[in-house]
């Protein structure tokens, strides 16, 4: 699909969302998802990340407010048709049955598939595809349940992959707190393998989380979420400061360059003076 | 691994058909008078004059095919309800949908109703009632606790909703008359002493739609085992496809009590053979749930006629005798 310019390629536009008979989450958040970016959605819990990761994905839709594709309102897309644009990859996923990894990852090339049609020599030439791609060709034979936690973040991000793959040049990847339940090697790779799949392949990613080093070394845009209100967006260098830690978290930090890597990196230090919760 | 799932279901299905094929033909001769299979299938013979195919077709036929209905019925039924609540203990009968829906059929047949619609008969359909009433109380407490529903919340509502229908049908039972009570006692053991198609034929309908349904879920079913969320986002209209495993689970299992009163644990037996063999992947489940369990139940039913011959007990006896250890041993096995 085009990419014309003038808009970008996923946006929120003056969000409000929650859940049904309770307050709303996100009371009016704009944010803007650029073609082939990565950005990040920070914020301390409850400020709306995760909320504001599923309307972009259509899981939720807006009491107010658009989140728009290619410009376009994300409503009247069919969700099989947005699944093939855009896949999600959840904190955690825990099977009901014991399917093995090959298994998982076909189940990424549901949307692709007619009503009654069988997964074709295409479909597992990409599944085989996205499972090298996140190392995880080895273990096709395995039963995901029997897997590490960080073997099975990659084994669904193998699989969100395959669902997006043969979406040409747009392709979306969210990802809710992928690094919640990972180890810091896990973490480390994780970061390496979605970078390197972004060298490789057009391919957009917005993800949420709470690490911060995480976010400073992997995203080029950073949108910072204070209860449900955005409070900083931009790039990465230019927003992630002590002044906006300080006001997001309630923590005193150092935002330095870590010297041999030229990385930025947060340390934090202790938490703020109290202050009148105003 | 990766033949391809064409080649797997044809094997799948002409194995576990071939099964209930024989099954089907075999329990017929088997009875306290011998027959033989080449005399019943005789042209040659007049009906009239031919014993042994009067023996197979009026008395022993109906009772075989009705075991077939309703064990492909449970047995597929029992793996919708796996797949659409996440959780393998999940049958007809644990859940207590087979009770809801013998008291739905109970009602229909003390009283007496008798409309009949598209050819459903009135107990036919008060059983699927009966079993979409109790499937859906089952469906909101998923709903309410919407992680889904643990083994120890899922194990309980199915204990209390047995127990719930239970006293009402206890409570039914007292507007019976005291010649029906013993029958409606056999019957709610779940047992397949039927003499005339016409009951076979009020289920077809609900049969026929059920596995209709049945196909089109074997995808969306794999998709939900991910989660509601992972599944929404992977394409599925996770909403349309609840409902559809919903009702659709509700008419099989109405179908099968209608016929066959609630016979237990075939909704747990089956799936999990099946899946040892052909693994979990619900294309090849399904089929092959509702093949062998028509094989399982009429294999139980032989026992159950010849085990005490001439006293025949009632299936249910058997199928729980088999299926309430193994049940325990799935529980006990899943730490």
């Amino acid at each position: 699909m085009a990419h014309w310019q003038g808009y970008e390629l996923l946006q929120a536009v003056d969000v409000v969302a929650g859940y049904p008979g309770r307050p709303s989450v996100l009371h009016g958040v704009s944010i803007e998802v650029p073609t082939g970016g990565f950005v990040g959605i920070l914020g301390p819990n409850g400020s709306g990340k995760t909320t504001l990761l599923r309307a972009l994905a259509g899981v939720i839709r807006p009491a107010r407010g658009h989140i728009r594709l290619d410009g376009q309102d994300l409503t009247p897309l069919s969700r099989q048709a947005l699944a093939r644009r855009m896949a999600v990859v959840a904190q955690e996923t825990h099977l009901a049955f014991d399917y093995s990894v090959l298994e998982v990852v076909m189940m990424g090339r549901y949307p692709h598939l007619a009503t009654f049609e069988i997964e074709g020599p295409e479909d597992f030439s990409i599944a085989r595809e996205a499972m090298r791609a996140t190392g995880t060709l080895q273990l096709q034979e395995r039963q995901f349940a029997t897997l590490s936690g960080g073997e099975k973040q990659r084994v669904i991000v193998a699989a969100a992959l395959a669902q997006i793959s043969g979406a040409a040049d747009d392709g979306i990847l969210l990802l809710d707190e992928p690094t919640v339940a990972l180890d810091l090697a896990y973490q480390l790779e994780l970061g390496e393998l979605l970078r390197e799949r972004q060298r490789r392949v057009p391919l957009t990613i917005a993800v949420s989380t709470h690490d911060l080093n995480f976010a400073a070394n992997l995203c080029r845009t950073l949108v910072l979420l204070k209860d449900g209100h955005v409070l900083a967006a931009g790039s990465t260098g230019d927003v992630l400061t002590s002044e906006h830690i300080r006001e997001l978290y309630d923590v005193e930090a150092d935002v330095t360059r870590h010297a041999p890597t030229g990385r930025v990196i947060v340390i934090p230090v202790r938490r703020s003076p109290a202050r009148s919760q105003s | 691994m990766t033949v391809a799932l064409a080649r797997r279901l044809t094997l799948t299905v002409s194995g576990f058909g071939l099964l209930a094929v024989a099954a089907i033909l075999t329990s017929p001769l088997i009875g306290s008078t011998h027959i033989s299979l080449r005399r019943a299938f005789d042209r040659a013979i007049p009906f009239a004059d031919n014993v042994d195919a009067q023996i197979f077709f009026i008395a022993r036929l109906p009772r075989t095919l009705a075991g077939a209905l309703v064990g492909s019925l449970l047995a597929s039924a029992g793996v919708v309800f796996q797949g659409l609540l996440r959780n393998p203990l999940a049958t007809p009968f644990t859940l207590g949908v087979s009770a809801g829906a013998a008291l739905g059929a109970m009602l229909a047949i003390t009283f007496s109703w008798s409309f009949a619609w598209a050819g459903v008969s009135a107990a036919a359909a008060a059983s699927f009632l009966g079993s979409l009433a109790a499937v859906g109380i089952v469906y909101a407490l998923a709903r309410a606790r919407h992680r889904g529903l643990s083994t120890n919340v899922l194990l309980l509502a199915g204990v209390t909703m047995n127990a719930f229908f239970s006293a009402l049908i206890l409570f039914v039972q007292y507007f019976a008359d005291f010649a029906q009570t013993y029958r409606i006692l056999r019957w709610l053991m779940g047992d397949l002493d039927i003499s005339s198609y016409q009951p076979l034929l009020s289920a077809l309908p609900l049969l026929i739609v059920s596995f209709v349904s049945f196909a089109w879920l074997a995808r969306p079913l794999n998709l939900l085992s991910l989660g509601d969320e992972s599944a929404e986002t992977r394409g599925l209209n996770v909403v349309r496809a609840q409902r559809t495993a919903f009702v659709s689970a509700s008419l099989a299992t109405g179908a099968a009590v209608s016929v066959g009163g609630p016979v237990g644990f075939i909704g747990i037996v089956v799936p999990h053979l099946v899946r040892l063999i052909v693994g979990p992947d619900h294309r090849l489940v399904l089929p092959a749930s509702a093949l062998f369990g028509a094989a399982f139940l009429v294999g139980c039913d032989v026992l159950a006629r010849t085990v005490m011959s001439p006293v025949e007990l009632p299936v249910g006896v058997i199928t729980a005798l088999i299926g309430g250890p193994f049940f325990l041993w799935l529980l006990v096995r899943k730490r």
